[in-house]
């Protein structure tokens, strides 16, 4: 075995793959999981630890795996994330714990991620839970939004003695985990549903179908339900458009529409009344995770896919793996390339795009090389169906009605980073609700400084 | 579950349900709408509040069996329930809005057209509450279609009917009435509140901006979760992209692109019609759907 790389993890060949909707990555078995944490050096000061956003103790359950102790690494994770499975599988690893990992210097770092998804569903496929030693403190917090930030902050209070209860718009829980990641990236009901139950096992109540800002307001719930604080965890869920002249043509849909379809209302499943438009030929603007996911939906759907992306690869913000995969299935990346105009036929569906090509000039705010249209360079695409993929900003729902709530001019709710206090009291926040839009393991790690910032707020109340 | 506490088909097509939602009863107004998921594998319906009784908790829906999700719902009897019922969503009617003192001044004349008389019905009616009267056009293709007519009458200051084919009252468009209405009858209308199809509403649109009338239009577009996340229910208003999910539902009918509106409507109009079939017809399904070639 050569020490210097990963072992190995096995996938769906790319050519199977990109005709179905089954996760894509089949993880490590014992034997791989147990030889790959074999590598760890087990650092004395672990700073693969000090990149994780919930600071997993990453050489105690990998040296756990080392010995064969499966269960006892598994209780070592939970203690602080309640959701190992989905992070194992959609945490960007490369730029935090495997990003510091020594054994990465010379070689490849620690697969830290497969080992962490190994460790939780050995658990789970075994009934597994985390351990619980909860006893009632006799004080309520509602929990608004049941996405990575409000499972975390809920289950972290829930272990803390609180009787917490999570308010969600959508019909079913898990927000960006169900309507926004692909099943072919973290299987909804093998491993979400199961995530979430665990959280609810730790007494957390979930309502679904209440939109706080509309079913009921934040005030309200503080003021005549009876809760003691709040944690908003709401996300960015309001989807961007480029304001480019055909926009509003038929054909052209903002990532979150097409993935909500997919996903929350599984188009894919014939047996879902779902419609979804399967166009033949696809472009997607945009180059983070969203704009991946919302490609390889698209490319199984039967589509020929292209990613057209203003700035060069070494810029794309989605993650390497995601980029990799997005590659081997057959998406064709058009770079340094951005959309001026959607042409729109007589009826009003898309008939192709127009666009420029660009170049890289000096570095902007983002330490980004600035993309500098190269005059002249105009072309047109043929295609049936646009995806826009450019971010997405907070829904201002809940500012708007919550007295004393501050955010910024970008919607963003304001709230201290080290606790998640707002400019309310007794409300405090995390996430992409705070952040903008942003990763599942950052809003986990928003929403467990808020348990404690939460926290200790109620006891000293 | 959200509990079926009252259905009654208002004609063939067209369905009034009562359905407990305790949530969306306390705090919904005129002009706002839920959305509505019969099970696990249905659709996210969006349909306007028809009606509301907060000690009963309940919320009175109107739909019309348009595709395979409708036709579902219409499968439900009184006690089964909705698996999924959320609101209200969209922002109240500006009527709601209003100071009283100013409402009261206004001449308010109401254009519903066949299943938009559900939602125009609650604004009417929370109007007459206030005690503020106001005038309601209703039309229908025909008799058989005009719903609520006998609720519209107890709240409605007048009631005028028209039918496209004079089965009933008289025959004419509900554009003809308003024009009637102001031209001979000197009404002196200076608030609109069109409701219905959307080709209706652009033409009472064209015809009150001749006549002069702030007109207030409701958009009931595709949508999926109803909270602004999706973007599939944009709508141009004044060269503007908004959503009527969150910005709506109602906007400025003179101002309002009802021609990009009409084609965006059609974006599933084909795959709607083919789950219709296949949840109608079953296996007994021959072609028709312009898709399996059973025709042929």
């Amino acid at each position: 075995m050569d020490m210097l790389k990963k072992v190995p993890v096995k996938e769906q060949a790319p050519e199977v793959r990109a005709k179905n909707f089954e996760e894509v990555c089949l993880g490590y078995d014992e034997q791989e999981a147990v030889m790959e944490a074999g590598r760890c050096l087990n650092c004395k000061k672990p700073f693969c630890v000090g990149g994780c956003p919930v600071n997993i103790d990453i050489p105690g359950f990998i040296t756990k795996l080392k010995e064969g102790s499966i269960e006892e690494a598994y209780q070592i994770i939970s203690k602080d994330s309640a959701l190992p499975a989905v992070c194992g599988r959609v945490c960007p690893q490369e730029s935090q714990c495997e990003g510091k990992c020594i054994r990465g210097i010379k070689g490849e770092p620690i697969a830290i991620g497969k080992l962490e998804r190994f460790a939780a569903d050995w658990a789970r496929q075994r009934g597994i839970r985390p351990v619980k030693e909860a006893v009632h403190n006799g004080k309520k917090v509602a929990v608004i939004g049941s996405g990575p930030a409000g499972l975390t902050c809920a289950g972290d209070l829930a272990r803390l003695g609180y009787q917490v209860t999570i308010f969600e718009a959508l019909h079913q829980p898990g927000g960006v985990l169900v309507y926004g990641i692909p099943e072919f990236r973290l299987p909804k009901d093998e491993v979400v549903a199961k995530e979430i139950q665990n959280v609810m096992d730790l007494g957390v109540k979930i309502e679904t179908n209440v939109i706080v800002g509309r079913s009921v307001t934040i005030d309200q719930l503080l003021d005549e339900e009876g809760f003691d604080a709040v944690f908003i965890g709401s996300g960015a869920g309001l989807p961007r458009f480029m304001g480019i002249p055909g926009e509003n043509a038929n054909g052209v849909f903002s990532a979150n529409e097409y993935l909500t379809r997919s996903n929350l209302m599984k188009a894919f499943d014939e047996s879902y009344d779902t419609p979804i438009f399967r166009g033949k030929k696809v472009a997607v603007v945009g180059g983070g995770n969203v704009a991946m996911d919302a490609a390889r939906t698209a490319l199984r759907f039967g589509a020929e896919v292209h990613i057209v992306y203003r700035r060069s690869e070494a810029e794309l913000p989605a993650r390497v793996e995601e980029v990799h995969h997005a590659k081997e299935e057959g998406i064709i990346f058009d770079l340094l390339t951005n959309p001026v105009e959607i042409l729109v036929d007589d009826n009003g569906w898309v008939k192709g795009m127009t666009c420029v090509r660009m170049e890289l000039g000096e570095p902007d705010d983002s330490g980004r090389r600035r993309p500098v249209v190269i005059e002249g360079s105009e072309f047109d695409l043929a295609l049936d169906t646009v995806i826009m993929a450019l971010g997405t900003s907070p829904n201002p729902l809940i500012s708007d009605t919550t007295k004393g709530l501050d955010v910024n001019r970008w919607h963003c709710i304001i709230a201290d980073e080290k606790n998640g206090k707002t400019t309310k009291e007794g409300v405090y926040a995390g996430g992409d609700a705070v952040t903008g839009a942003a990763t599942v393991i950052l809003a986990m790690g928003a929403g467990k400084q808020a348990a404690q910032g939460i926290d200790e707020y109620l006891r000293n109340k | 579950m959200y509990i079926i506490t009252r259905r009654k088909m208002l004609n063939e097509s067209i369905v009034l349900c009562d359905v407990k939602a305790p949530r969306v009863a306390r705090t919904c107004l005129p002009g706002q709408f839920v959305i509505v998921k019969t099970d696990e594998k249905g659709e996210r319906i969006p349909l306007t509040i028809c009606d509301y009784d907060r000690e009963q908790e309940t919320v009175t829906i109107v739909f019309q069996i348009v595709g395979a999700s409708t036709y579902k719902m219409a499968q439900l009897k009184e006690g089964d329930g909705f698996q999924d019922f959320t609101g209200p969503l969209g922002r109240p009617s500006d009527l709601c809005l209003m100071p009283l003192e100013q409402l009261k001044k206004k001449q308010i004349v109401f254009v519903a057209g066949g299943v938009g008389a559900a939602p125009v019905y609650p604004q009417v009616k929370w109007l007459k509450e206030q005690g503020v009267p106001s005038d309601v056009i209703m039309g229908a293709r025909s008799k058989d279609i005009l719903i609520l007519e006998e609720e519209m009458k107890q709240v409605a200051e007048n009631l005028y009917i028209t039918t496209d084919d004079g089965s009933y009252v008289r025959k004419g468009l509900v554009t003809d009435v308003l024009r009637d209405l102001v031209a001979d009858q000197g009404k002196n209308y200076d608030h609109c509140v069109a409701i219905g199809p959307l080709i209706m509403m652009k033409f009472v649109s064209l015809l009150t901006k001749e006549l002069q009338i702030p007109t207030v239009v409701s958009m009931n577009p595709i949508m999926v979760d109803g909270t602004g996340m999706c973007g599939a229910c944009r709508v141009t208003v004044g060269g503007q992209v908004r959503f009527a999910c969150v910005d709506g539902p109602e906007f400025d009918g003179h101002l309002l692109n009802f021609d990009e509106a009409i084609k965006r409507q059609q974006i599933y109009r084909t795959e709607e019609g083919r789950a219709y079939l296949k949840a109608k017809e079953g296996d007994t399904h021959h072609g028709g759907c312009g898709n399996c070639g059973g025709e042929q």
